[in-house]
């Protein structure tokens, strides 16, 4: 059981591998939209300039990961690679996201600093099959300066200057704005939750 | 809403943890992967890993004590010293690290802020700043080297062409107070927190509990870091946070 851990070119995936290995989770880190097409799961970290994003449409990467959305098969974007599953973000409104969510990823109100950097509170909704067994709030590790607004389809909010979108889930798809494997024992525990889908 | 951070440091001189007293006086305290560890378990909110003789000696981090620290930590790992290039900071990654902080190669070149931060997102890019006061004045320069070697910048300055460089995150030592537990220089980290926009993370001086008090609310910090009062158990972090709580400084607790 493979989970494709997504590399175009951007950033640093080792966290998020050696998360997995911790978790006793084989998984790869891999630029081949091939290895991608064949995973049973697959995640898409992410930090950085959205713009970077445009790799994937580029590399043949996006339609891998697509296809296998719609094949039902998991797939988890962390941070930037959450922002990538809305339609656009204003960071680069000329590199198209995904646009499994509706509508845009926009940077913070003036009246914050950003990025938006270190351990804030998420309040989750019991619906959530990532959240499952988790507590009802707990702080996780963010850095970013976009952020995508309360929907539908919003698992987790956190709040700076104003409330914002943490986690996003429907059917097999799943955003995650801060880093699961940076955020301690109920991080990891979320990434196993992930794992066990 | 969003915490403050409190950060455990680790100087590293040759693979084991030290802290000395006004950069100088080195004691041994520790094996750095066990120490991280234990930081973390006791509610650090982060792990930052100096290898304080490394600009000096003019040689590599210590890439498999990163790697073994880094690879039981779940939190953020910030790794710093002798990181002069771009490919110098790739091995850091590589080998485990979330951030890297730079200070003397910055300040040679400053375009090294901007190539880390384009390969590696801003938020990996810390630029440390080592600051001494000119005396009688509210003017501080920056000091590379380990402390040894006068910039002539002025320390405000370079921080904001640094932010604009790219740099992620500020992490402001006073030399004047690092290692003497009097507590932070709470106007020179002031002065920098409000003129940028980016965090900064004090650091120089904890001494106890009062001391973040101060540096949170009078310093207008985002993040204080620490070495000495948690290595020699004067304080635990989770005691810290609770005291913190108390005085009414939003921390993660429990964590």
């Amino acid at each position: 059981m493979t989970i494709a851990i997504v590399d175009y070119g951007a950033g640093n995936l080792v966290s998020v591998k050696k998360a997995f290995d911790w978790l006793g989770q084989e998984s790869v880190i891999t630029s081949d939209p091939a290895q991608v097409a064949t995973a049973q799961k697959i995640v898409l970290p992410g930090v950085g300039h959205f713009a970077s994003t445009a790799a994937l449409t580029q590399s043949g990467l996006r339609d891998a990961i697509s296809h296998a959305i719609q094949n039902g098969v998991p797939f988890l974007g962390i941070c930037v690679g959450m922002q990538w599953m809305f339609e656009r973000s204003q960071e680069s409104p000329e590199t198209p996201g995904l646009g499994l969510f509706r509508g845009q990823c926009e940077h913070f109100s003036a009246e914050v600093k950003a990025p938006h950097v270190g351990w804030n509170q998420l309040e989750v909704a019991s619906t959530s099959r990532l959240f499952r067994d988790l507590p009802a709030w707990f702080f996780v590790y963010f850095t970013h300066s976009y952020r995508a607004s309360i929907g539908e389809e919003t698992t987790a909010r956190s709040d700076y200057g104003g409330a914002f979108s943490a986690a996003v889930e429907r059917d097999n798809v799943f955003g995650l704005q801060f880093h699961p494997e940076k955020s301690g024992e109920l991080g990891l525990k979320l990434l196993g939750n992930f794992c066990a889908l | 809403m969003l915490t403050k951070r409190i950060i455990a440091c680790l100087d590293v001189d040759a693979g084991r943890v030290v802290k000395g007293v006004k950069f100088a006086n080195l004691r041994d305290a520790g094996d750095p992967a066990e120490m991280a560890q234990a930081h973390s378990a006791a509610g650090a909110d982060e792990i930052v890993m100096l290898d304080i003789s490394a600009a000096h000696q003019q040689r590599a981090t210590l890439l498999d004590t990163v790697r073994r620290a880094a690879r039981q930590l779940f939190i953020p790992f910030t790794v710093g010293g002798g990181i002069r290039t771009l490919s110098d900071a790739a091995a850091v990654f590589s080998a485990g690290a979330d951030k890297i902080s730079i200070n003397s190669a910055a300040l040679a070149d400053s375009s090294l802020i901007t190539q880390i931060a384009e390969r590696f997102g801003s938020q990996a890019v810390v630029v440390a700043i080592d600051a001494k006061r000119t005396d009688g004045t509210a003017r501080w320069q920056a000091f590379t080297h380990g402390g040894r070697t006068a910039s002539g910048r002025d320390a405000v300055q370079w921080a904001l062409e640094a932010e604009s460089r790219g740099a992620g995150e500020i992490l402001l030592t006073s030399m004047d107070r690092d290692g003497t537990a009097i507590g932070f220089d709470c106007e020179l980290t002031r002065t920098i927190a409000t003129a940028v926009r980016i965090p900064v993370i004090a650091s120089g001086g904890a001494g106890g509990a009062q001391h973040f008090v101060d540096v949170f609310q009078q310093g207008q910090a985002d993040a204080a870091l620490a070495a000495s009062i948690f290595h020699y158990g004067y304080s635990r972090v989770s005691e810290l946070k609770q005291e913190l709580g108390l005085h009414g400084i939003p921390v993660r607790w429990p964590c």
